[in-house]
């Protein structure tokens, strides 16, 4: 990122830095008018926050001492590539009982290391796979 | 019953009176820590410790890094701050309780300690603490400065009008957040829409959920119509957490999930869920919840709801399970979590109960002080009657007012609300027909315009809901056709609300810790951190806020105590007349009364407190004596207003030598020329509700003391009415207009009475 680093500072950045908050296709707070909306240009999308946005919002959390929160915007900077349904099929496949095995797991993490560009949420499934494993977690419950 | 009258009880009937009592219907239950029945002393709660080698935990609260379970695993990794936690572990956890309420440590220096704790040294920190104490800590310790509420707004039917109408109002009442679900699942999408288009009338910002099935919700929020989630459910044992049907791995997805679509979310947990579950694993409710909490912290959550929550009313059952509420948020906020404190399903039949289990995050603030303040009837309550409820609603109002505490609402007016109303079925109509969903009628407009609950609409059944449900699901309507379609009808000012809310998600500012929304802007822990340290600091009612938590309906002042005689004042005129005869001097004659009134007295004031004119008042007193063979004689005390002094003057000036006194407001006094003021011979307190036959009684009494016999005594039955309460402002007002009229050393003048014939 070209950006300077973000504190508590620049906060809230619709306020402070409004010229840094772009919607997913671009466009700039000020663009997202309720005429941009009636004259159709204006979609869900732009409506959508981006993977910029998310690590801003981490840099903050850090500069105020929450660095767990700070993560979990980073993962999701990471998700925000992700479609729907793969965000909901990896879920289910976290869920207890879903996957049979570790593999199962580990697949869907190389899956998102190598194809979604997302280190942070591939380690993270490759961790609970270690643990499921470890627990006991990988049995059928319907 | 045995015996005559029942005299043979073998039970004292007081605990009759005590089993008819709505708390009688609370079950309580035994401490029993064995079974999960503890509040803070779990048999099996773990001592304290930690271990960390070269950066990693390798044993936590008594358990290796090998036997941990996903529960321990997950907060040994992404909770412990190893940089912290030797100099955080090394504090006693007497002095962590003494940090939590001094309030020259600042709340900084414990939230950092806090990523260097363990669980177990959290729950024995805040087990030190009294009540009071705890209530002092959250209140230093929570995130946001600025308190705020949320309400949930749902109803029997699930009809999108009523709740467009009830989101409208929740919105004037100045709920930050509004929280649905739905009595049938698949009536989600409908209430969402309906919601959405009620919230965003009045003002913009009021962020809103719809709680439904996980993958359900996530999708809802996406489509625009959510802006945050807090259904996200964590436990504190791994067995609840599997049956549960998640593990910390995919909440802490789901977390991410949320943030990844720019939705706000919290986690929820709350004491018990575990033993309701059936896995408590003989530990204390504290310790499962800093486990809970300690989860949610290092899933990176920005908050929770938490105390409680649907848990309250077993915690309730158990000892101390109040204190251990206030224990849990204790720790959620020492956590750095945003805490939405529960306070919302009912934890008790008893008002009391209620009242005093919100009374502390009333007066110490709470990020969200209820997680669920019902603004609807409890019977459309959805969730489950909340502690608080459209029906406690004002209840709620005059709290805030009586400690000058900010507990996030304003008081509504009757008219503004039905135009609110009206606006939001108006708009929510559009929508509906606009984007051809429904059709709606004005019959079932008006109805739930004026309707206080579902019980008295006319308008969609459950089934109808369930059509547009589907149909907003399978169009793909998202909030743009929603804002579109409100722009399209007029509504332009609602379709900008609600642009604005969906904006929001870009920046993400709100995705901070204790994010809401207050004069369309994010207000949250980072900008409105909660700075106190001791008096003049942290937040303070500003003196327009003070105003407005004061102006609740249908206060007394001194012009509405005089209005309201002027309307009297008529009508006492045609039944009765009172001339001045100069002044009064002592009488001769024995069977003499004299009746001594004050200096309003028909002048000022026409009406006692029970309403009776004073006319009639007069009347029975004249009839009262008369029946016992005596003769009434009136004159008006100008020296004081009080009812002593003016009994013992009137009975000083009387010939029999026993007098009466009586104030316009009714009280009166039968006093005797001798007696100390204060000592009188019967005293008539509780003018609300002495009526005409006790002023009747009261006369034939003074002649009986005139006689030298005593009388039986005139009672006035009292049901044990608050009325201090319901009269005390007024009598106030009253007897101020007539102690201000009193003159030093006026001497009594005479007044003849003549009653106008025919009215009375």
């Amino acid at each position: 990122m070209t950006n300077p680093d973000f504190s508590a500072a620049d906060y809230p950045t619709a306020e402070k830095c409004p010229d840094q908050v772009r919607g997913h296709r671009g466009k700039s707070l000020e663009a997202l008018t309720l005429e941009a909306a009636m004259s159709g240009e204006i979609e869900m999308a732009d409506l959508r926050i981006t993977p910029e946005a998310l690590l801003r919002q981490a840099q903050i959390a850090r500069s105020v001492g929450r660095a767990a929160l700070a993560e979990n915007f980073e993962r999701a900077a990471e998700m925000t590539a992700l479609p729907q349904e793969k965000i909901m099929q990896i879920y289910e496949l976290l869920r207890p009982g879903r996957a049979p095995d570790a593999e199962a797991l580990q697949s869907a993490a190389a899956e998102l290391h190598n194809e979604w560009s997302a280190p942070a949420l591939a380690a993270f499934l490759e961790e609970a796979a270690e643990v499921y494993a470890r627990r006991g977690l990988f049995r059928v419950r319907y | 019953m045995n015996g005559e009258h029942g005299y043979q009880a073998n039970r004292w009937r007081r605990f009759e009176d005590w089993d008819a009592r709505p708390l009688r219907h609370d079950q309580f239950a035994i401490e029993d820590p064995a079974n999960g029945f503890s509040a803070f002393h779990g048999a099996a709660d773990p001592y304290p410790g930690l271990k960390i080698k070269a950066g990693r935990v390798t044993e936590m609260d008594g358990v290796a890094a090998a036997d941990f379970d996903m529960i321990d695993a997950f907060i040994a990794t992404y909770h412990i701050d190893p940089a912290i936690a030797p100099e955080a572990m090394a504090i006693p956890a007497s002095d962590l309780a003494r940090m939590l309420v001094d309030m020259n440590v600042p709340r900084t220096a414990l939230t950092r300690l806090a990523r260097g704790l363990t669980p177990a040294r959290l729950a024995e920190a805040v087990a030190q603490l009294s009540a009071m104490e705890i209530a002092f800590a959250y209140s230093k310790m929570r995130a946001r400065k600025t308190p705020g509420n949320q309400a949930h707004v749902t109803n029997a039917k699930d009809d999108p009008l009523q709740l467009a109408a009830d989101a409208a109002v929740a919105v004037a009442l100045g709920f930050d957040e509004i929280e649905t679900t739905m009595r049938v699942a698949r009536n989600s999408w409908s209430n969402a829409l309906a919601c959405c288009v009620g919230a965003a009338v009045g003002r913009p910002g009021v962020l809103f959920q719809c709680a439904s099935e996980e993958a359900e919700e996530l999708e809802i929020g996406m489509s625009g119509f959510t802006s945050y989630a807090e259904t996200v459910s964590v436990y504190g044992t791994e067995s609840a957490f599997v049956d549960g049907d998640d593990t910390p791995w995919s909440k802490a997805w789901l977390a991410a999930a949320y943030a990844s679509r720019g939705i706000k979310m919290r986690c929820t947990s709350g004491a018990v869920a575990e033993l309701l579950m059936g896995f408590h694993e003989a530990k204390s409710l504290i310790y499962l919840e800093a486990r809970c909490l300690c989860l949610q912290r290092g899933m990176g959550v920005q908050g929770t709801q938490n105390g409680g929550i649907d848990g309250a009313p077993l915690a309730g059952s158990i000892p101390g399970g109040v204190r251990e509420i206030m224990a849990e948020n204790l720790i959620a906020v020492w956590l750095d979590l945003e805490c939405a404190s529960g306070n919302d399903a009912r934890h008790s039949e008893s008002d009391m109960r209620v009242a005093a289990k919100v009374l502390p995050y009333l007066i110490g603030g709470s990020d969200l002080i209820c997680s669920g303040f019902g603004s609807i009837l409890k019977y459309d309550n959805s969730f489950n009657p909340s502690s608080f409820n459209g029906e406690e609603l004002e209840e709620f109002l005059v709290l805030q007012r009586d400690f000058e505490a900010d507990g996030g609402l304003t008081p509504l007016e009757g008219a503004s609300a039905l135009e609110l109303r009206r606006r939001a079925i108006a708009a929510v109509s559009h929508v509906l027909t606009d984007l051809g969903l429904a059709e709606v009628s004005e019959r079932m407009k008006r109805s739930v315009s004026v309707a206080s609950g579902s019980n008295e609409t006319e308008s969609f059944s459950l089934r109808e809901v369930a059509l547009i449900s589907a149909r907003v699901h399978e169009k793909s309507i998202t909030v743009l056709d929603v804002i579109r379609s409100l722009h399209r009808g007029g509504f332009e000012q609602e379709a900008r609300n609600l642009l604005f809310l969906v904006k929001l998600r870009v920046s993400g500012d709100y995705l901070q810790t204790s994010a809401l929304v207050r004069g369309g802007k994010v207000l949250s822990a980072i900008n409105d951190p909660n700075d106190y340290t001791g008096p003049g600091t942290g937040y303070r009612l500003s003196e327009a806020r003070r105003k407005e938590l004061a102006a609740i309906r249908d206060v007394l002042d001194r012009n509405e105590v005089l209005r309201a005689e002027k309307a009297s004042a008529l009508r006492e005129s045609r039944a009765i007349e009172y001339s001045q005869m100069g002044q009064a001097e002592p009488g001769t004659d024995p069977a003499e009364i004299v009746v001594g009134i004050s200096p309003g007295f028909g002048t000022m004031i026409f009406r006692t407190l029970a309403g009776h004119p004073l006319s009639a008042v007069l009347r029975a007193l004249d009839a009262g004596i008369a029946r016992g063979g005596g003769r009434m004689r009136v004159v008006r005390l100008m020296h004081t207003a009080d009812t002593s002094f003016l009994g013992l003057s009137a009975a000083r000036l009387s010939g029999s030598g026993v007098g009466i006194g009586i104030q316009s407001k009714g009280t009166a006094v039968i006093h005797q020329r001798a007696r100390l003021p204060h000592n009188n011979l019967e005293l008539f307190s509780n003018a609300p509700i002495t009526t005409l036959a006790h002023y009747e009684a009261m006369g034939f009494n003074a002649t009986v003391y005139a006689a030298g016999e005593l009388p039986e005594p005139v009672v006035v039955t009292s049901k044990g009415e608050a009325l201090g309460a319901r009269f005390h402002a007024r009598v106030a007002l009253t007897y101020a207009i007539e102690t201000e009229m009193t003159v030093h050393n006026a001497p009594p003048e005479e007044v003849a009475i003549s009653f106008v014939e025919g009215t009375s």
